[in-house]
């Protein structure tokens, strides 16, 4: 008998708007990462969107600073500005514990 | 020695406000960032907003509107009470980008603006901007929490303006002095601070607008009085020092054909006439006489009243036999009355700006002009006055406006200043005695033509106004039934006076 799994939590689906290599930026990616691999391991999908090589993205998205994070599922739509340094926070938004 | 180059000299972008770029010598620094400073309601947004709107109208010059606080949609809404159709603009000219970050976003980190201003590069790129306007920075920046961060921000944004090359108005709230301290700095950095300014007095709000820094350029520091008028803000400037108008020796009817015989011929047209006296001494039956005699003429006139409506003055000057009613049926004549609770007077002089305009008329009436005097106290309320008359006075619009004044000596007569600005200035004031209290006529002065020093008595009954030579029999002037009876006495004795 196969052992009982856990139901698997819902694909967590994010965009991160960044600013080419600003610190901020980097800061986003990196936390966002580790924090996405801490959190939900296997379960998240993470698109990031330079607005360096893509600027009409920002007008057309809405997006004022930069870095923004845009959880897109599960809803509700749900944004995070910053560096995402504040794991807390950043984790409250994201529907995490 | 190579010879100096005109390389970094200040050239000058015409913001199109009125005044404004009179005092600069020609709008903000072009390729520089300018800063407005100002509490709320003080006109920031609206300043920007036009300079902006003047750009794509008036120089062909697209731009780009970033809103912090309000949503662009509900900057078109206010743009709209100023008749500037901003939509119908926006389709080629301006961008409006709603930059208000939703109270739902949760902060995580520090954020900047690199992304912003690459977007706003593009869209500069796009639609050929040269203009730009931040307005309500500070609401973004007091986002960040964090001085420093704030500081980046800010030198992000000038950094990028002056690569860019375009032209930067950034709005910033002043008023509390944490804030303002928070971001002095931003003050030294900018090339061009202007900070505007409301003030109540005695319950009037005043606009006012400085220029505080204008670097490589010279301006005029003084605080000038800005109005918020039907279609534009304005800069009420002193105007040009010198008073070059035409004059003219032509002469209209006062309405009183014994008054243009004391005046050897009526008013001079285009002149400012004053008429000023007690309550009930009939200033207004004068300047009724005078609208009533313009139109009878055929000139179209308008009848500006304060705190009275027209329907009753036209009834009340009916009562002494001036029947106005014709006139304004056929549109000759068009009666306007305003509140002196209301606007501030700069804007009510706006208003009757305006009115002027549309209305076109030669003659006006303002009554009473002291309806306004405990404001025109105020040195921006008198600027105001000065300035609506020597524009009548250009247009050669004569006008008779009536004053309230108990006598000759109050100081009211001096401090408003209204009887300098007048040509002709006549007096009414009640004589009384022998239990009695007539009306009495001077004419106190009248530039450019004699007059009679005489005073007379006026007479009001339903057949009209006449003028009444007093008779002075032994050095006292007698009015009145006194008149009457040495009238009477003189006739039926005429030896025993001689």
């Amino acid at each position: 008998m196969p052992p009982l799994r856990p139901k698997p939590a819902p694909r967590l689906r994010l965009r991160l708007y960044v600013a080419g290599n600003a610190p901020n930026s980097l800061h986003a990616i990196a936390n966002l990462t580790a924090l996405c691999d801490q959190h939900f391991p296997s379960a998240h999908h993470i698109e990031i969107v330079d607005l360096l090589t893509h600027p009409q993205r920002a007008l057309a998205d809405g997006i004022i600073v930069t870095p923004t994070l845009v959880k897109l599922s599960p809803a509700p739509v749900q944004h995070v500005v910053g560096s995402l340094s504040d794991a807390t926070h950043v984790l409250r938004a994201l529907g995490g514990s | 020695m190579k010879p100096r180059t005109a390389r970094g000299a200040i050239t000058k972008m015409l913001t199109g406000i009125e005044g404004f770029d009179e005092i600069t010598g020609g709008g903000l620094p072009r390729g520089r960032t300018t800063l407005l400073l100002g509490g709320p309601g003080c006109g920031k947004t609206v300043f920007a907003l036009q300079a902006l709107v003047n750009g794509a109208r008036q120089s062909k010059e697209p731009g780009i509107f970033v809103a912090f606080e309000e949503s662009s949609r509900q900057i078109v809404a206010n743009a709209a009470t100023f008749g500037w159709d901003l939509p119908a603009l926006v389709k080629k000219k301006l961008f409006f980008l709603d930059a208000r970050l939703s109270p739902e976003v949760v902060k995580g980190g520090a954020f900047d603006l690199v992304g912003l201003l690459q977007a706003l590069e593009e869209k500069a790129k796009e639609i050929h901007a040269t203009r730009i306007v931040f307005d309500g920075f500070d609401v973004l920046l007091s986002l960040l929490d964090d001085p420093a961060a704030e500081r980046r921000e800010i030198y992000r944004v000038r950094d990028w303006l002056a690569r860019t090359g375009l032209t930067g108005i950034i709005t910033q709230k002043s008023g509390g002095v944490e804030a303002d301290q928070r971001y002095a700095f931003l003050q030294f950095m900018v090339d061009c601070v202007i900070v505007l300014r409301v003030q109540v007095v005695d319950g009037s709000a005043f606009r006012s607008l400085r220029v505080m820094k204008f670097r490589g350029s010279g301006f005029l520091g003084d605080e000038f009085s800005i109005t918020l008028g039907a279609d534009a803000l304005q800069l009420a400037t002193r105007g040009p020092v010198e008073l070059t108008y035409r004059v003219t020796n032509e002469r209209i009817s006062s309405g009183l054909p014994r008054l243009d015989q004391m005046l050897r011929g009526g008013y001079f047209r285009g002149s400012n006439v004053l008429i000023s006296g007690a309550p009930g001494t009939a200033k207004s039956t004068l300047a009724g006489l005078f609208a009533a005699a313009a139109c009878a003429r055929g000139e179209r006139t308008m009848f500006v009243s304060f705190d009275e409506g027209s329907a009753q003055i036209v009834r009340n000057l009916r009562s002494v036999g001036i029947d106005l009613a014709p006139y304004v049926t056929s549109g000759l004549l068009t009666m306007h009355s305003a509140r002196t609770r209301g606007p501030n007077v700069e804007d009510q002089f706006g208003q009757l700006k305006a009115l002027v305009i549309e209305h076109q008329p030669r003659c006006l009436v303002i009554d009473p002009l002291s309806a306004l005097s405990t404001k025109l106290a105020h040195v921006a309320s008198a600027d105001a006055a000065q300035r609506f008359l020597d524009m009548l006075k250009v247009a050669r619009i004569t006008v008779v406006s009536t004053s309230r004044m108990d006598g000759l000596s109050t100081n009211e007569a001096t401090t408003t200043g209204i009887t300098t600005i007048a040509d002709t200035w006549i007096h009414l004031s009640y004589i009384v005695r022998d239990g009695e209290r007539n009306r009495a006529l001077t004419i106190v002065k009248s530039r450019g033509t004699g007059h009679s020093n005489q005073v007379r008595e006026l007479t009001l009954s339903d057949q009209g106004v006449t003028l009444t030579d007093t008779v002075i029999p032994q050095g006292s002037a007698l009015m009145g039934v006194a008149r009457w009876e040495w009238e009477h006495a003189d006739r039926a004795a005429p030896h025993a006076r001689r």
